[in-house]
């Protein structure tokens, strides 16, 4: 689906670019099969989000090329791109207009098809979608996007991004602003979303278990490169890289107790 | 071992416009000397508040309804608002949620520190005595005490989130609250963050510490009781290795059920999570506050409101699958 060759993306800082360079993106190259949801692991500032902007065109790189099936993305007309590659972000808050009531937030999605669709026809995608994700339209629609809770917020991002109907979508850490129960809920709808419809999926994240738990293949980026790329298992059981071996090692688990000696 | 902390009854919300919303209700918790208390709960369940009316920290629109907070023998709603001011930092300190701007960016941390005790003391300890201290105790800390001379934007995440426990435990209070200070951080820096506050009580630091989180996996790694709120009410307490072993409410096992171990056989099983979403306070259901999410609901679950009682040793619960 996507090829991404030699990625890489510097920012410079200081007046004109003159200041120090920072190597956001190093060189980084993967594939993305049709159907499969991909994680991308690491920690804070290893350059994660980049890749996902990058890969949405909302950031140009400095160079390396992203294929979307074998044609760069850089030649496709952006509305016609995004309407293949959608992305869930972080914060939904910071996601929708908080002025627009949910109905117009949604609605307008629909500016990004080239055909005049319906009001009936919008009413009745609308409504399917939010069923889909277990939201009850009655209870969202009308509202504005303040009087929603985090998870209510993030799977209306989902359901904006399944309006679209993309082939790709990227989850850029999408369940790190909801509660433990809820963020199950979301995961098992991701799962879904590959398993039945045929999604790729693109799932950022700096929770190892949580990658796990979604994903086939899982590559862990450190430091703006791509230190390891392994399907789950083999990363679980036979982490190579000293940064994957302390990510697994570190991480609470629920049937064992850290361990703390007293200096 | 000596009661610590001794809250009962307490009951307290905010004043709003649409009307007074109970955020915690007849909530009754206990910490005896030496012991880490979990509390764990979604986001809006009253963690936070139960904290801040455990301290006394009653600003408006936050008030207190009813019940009574006893830290190390001191009744905090018979003292006045001044007077609980000064036991903030000396008896009871809070880390707050984001602890990671609590501090002053303009400030160096060791001009911070002064501050912090010319509030606390009428007559001010010079400034080598307090540099010496600060200096004590960063070092038990794990933190270099180059650090006092840095101002915050020069730490790590971590550090800062060490150099606040540090200025909050400066004046060596027996009774710290922990409102989640490790959502913030990655796995790493919360593994040591976690290893720093079991040490702060194992070495006697303070006395009791009551650790604020939704992630009951992290509360696991060092809590010796547990207590599980749900929409400002508590629905079971108990000893850590008792709930997880076998937790009795249906809330606290949906809990552990959302949990998202890293196990091999995590791929296969499909979890299962809690559906529904937590009650609107203003307007809480009737009978038990869990009955509308809850997959063993009986009618009586929707009448009354089942109250926390003891159904096996040291094992409190409040749901009708256990009274009767």
């Amino acid at each position: 689906m996507l090829r991404v060759e030699n990625l890489t993306k510097i920012f410079r800082t200081g007046f004109l670019g003159k200041g120090e360079e920072i190597i956001a993106v190093n060189e980084v190259s993967f594939l993305l099969r049709k159907g499969e949801i991909l994680s991308l692991i690491g920690e804070s500032g290893s350059g994660k989000t980049t890749v996902a902007r990058l890969i949405l065109k909302l950031l140009r790189p400095t160079s390396g090329h992203i294929y979307y099936k074998d044609t760069d993305i850089w030649d496709i007309p952006s509305k016609t791109y995004w309407r293949k590659i959608q992305a869930i972000f972080q914060d939904p808050y910071a996601s929708f207009n908080s002025f627009y009531k949910v109905d117009r937030i949604l609605k307008n999605v629909f500016k990004l098809f080239p055909d005049k669709i319906s009001e009936e026809e919008k009413d009745r995608k609308i409504y399917e979608v939010l069923e889909r994700i277990g939201l009850d339209p009655k209870e969202v629609l009308g509202k504005h996007p303040f009087e929603l809770s985090g998870g209510q917020m993030q799977r209306l991002l989902l359901a904006r991004c399944l309006i679209i109907d993309p082939e790709v979508i990227i989850a850029d850490e999408p369940t790190s602003m909801i509660d433990a129960s809820m963020r199950v809920i979301l995961l098992n709808i991701l799962k879904e979303l590959s398993n039945k419809a045929g999604k790729s999926i693109i799932f950022i994240t700096h929770d190892i278990s949580q990658a796990f738990y979604v994903s086939d293949r899982v590559l862990v980026m450190y430091r703006g490169r791509i230190v390891e790329s392994d399907s789950v298992e083999h990363i679980l059981f036979s982490p190579q890289h000293p940064y994957t071996k302390r990510l697994i090692s570190d991480v609470p688990k629920l049937h064992e107790k850290f361990k703390f000696t007293l200096t | 071992m000596s009661l610590v902390l001794e809250a009962r009854h307490i009951e307290g919300g905010y004043n709003l416009g649409a009307g007074f919303l109970k955020a915690v209700d007849n909530c009754d918790l206990y910490a005896y000397e030496g012991e880490i208390v979990g509390v764990a709960g979604e986001s809006g369940c009253g963690k936070s508040t139960l904290a801040k009316l455990i301290m006394g920290f009653t600003k408006p629109p936050l008030k207190l309804v009813g019940g009574k907070s006893i830290v190390d023998g001191i009744d905090i709603y018979g003292l006045s608002w001044k007077e609980r001011r000064s036991l903030w930092g000396k008896v009871v300190t809070m880390i707050p949620q984001a602890s990671m701007n609590a501090l002053n960016p303009t400030k160096r941390i060791r001009d911070i520190i002064f501050d912090v005790v010319k509030e606390k003391f009428p007559i001010p300890p010079s400034k080598s005595e307090v540099l010496d201290m600060a200096k004590k105790r960063f070092e038990e800390i794990g933190l270099d005490p180059v650090a006092l001379s840095m101002y915050p934007i020069e730490l790590s995440g971590g550090m800062k989130q060490r150099a606040v426990i540090a200025v909050s435990t400066l004046l060596n209070p027996s009774f710290l609250i922990a409102d989640e200070p490790t959502s913030a951080l990655d796995v790493s820096t919360q593994k040591l963050l976690l290893e720093l506050l079991y040490t702060l009580v194992r070495k006697k630091i303070v006395k009791t510490l009551i650790f604020i989180s939704h992630d009951i996996v992290t509360l696991r790694q060092i809590c010796d009781k547990m207590c599980i709120m749900y929409a400002g009410e508590i629905l079971e307490i108990s000893d850590t290795e008792a709930i997880m072993n076998r937790p009795l409410h249906p809330y606290t096992k949906g809990l552990m059920e959302s949990v998202i171990s890293l196990s091999p056989s995590i791929r296969k099983t499909t979890l299962k999570g809690i559906p529904g979403a937590p009650p609107n306070l203003l307007n809480p259901p009737s009978g038990c506050r869990f009955h509308p999410r809850c997959p063993y609901a009986m009618p009586v679950c929707r009448k009354k409101e089942p109250s926390l009682r003891e159904v096996e040793e040291g094992r409190f619960v409040a749901c009708w699958l256990h009274l009767r």
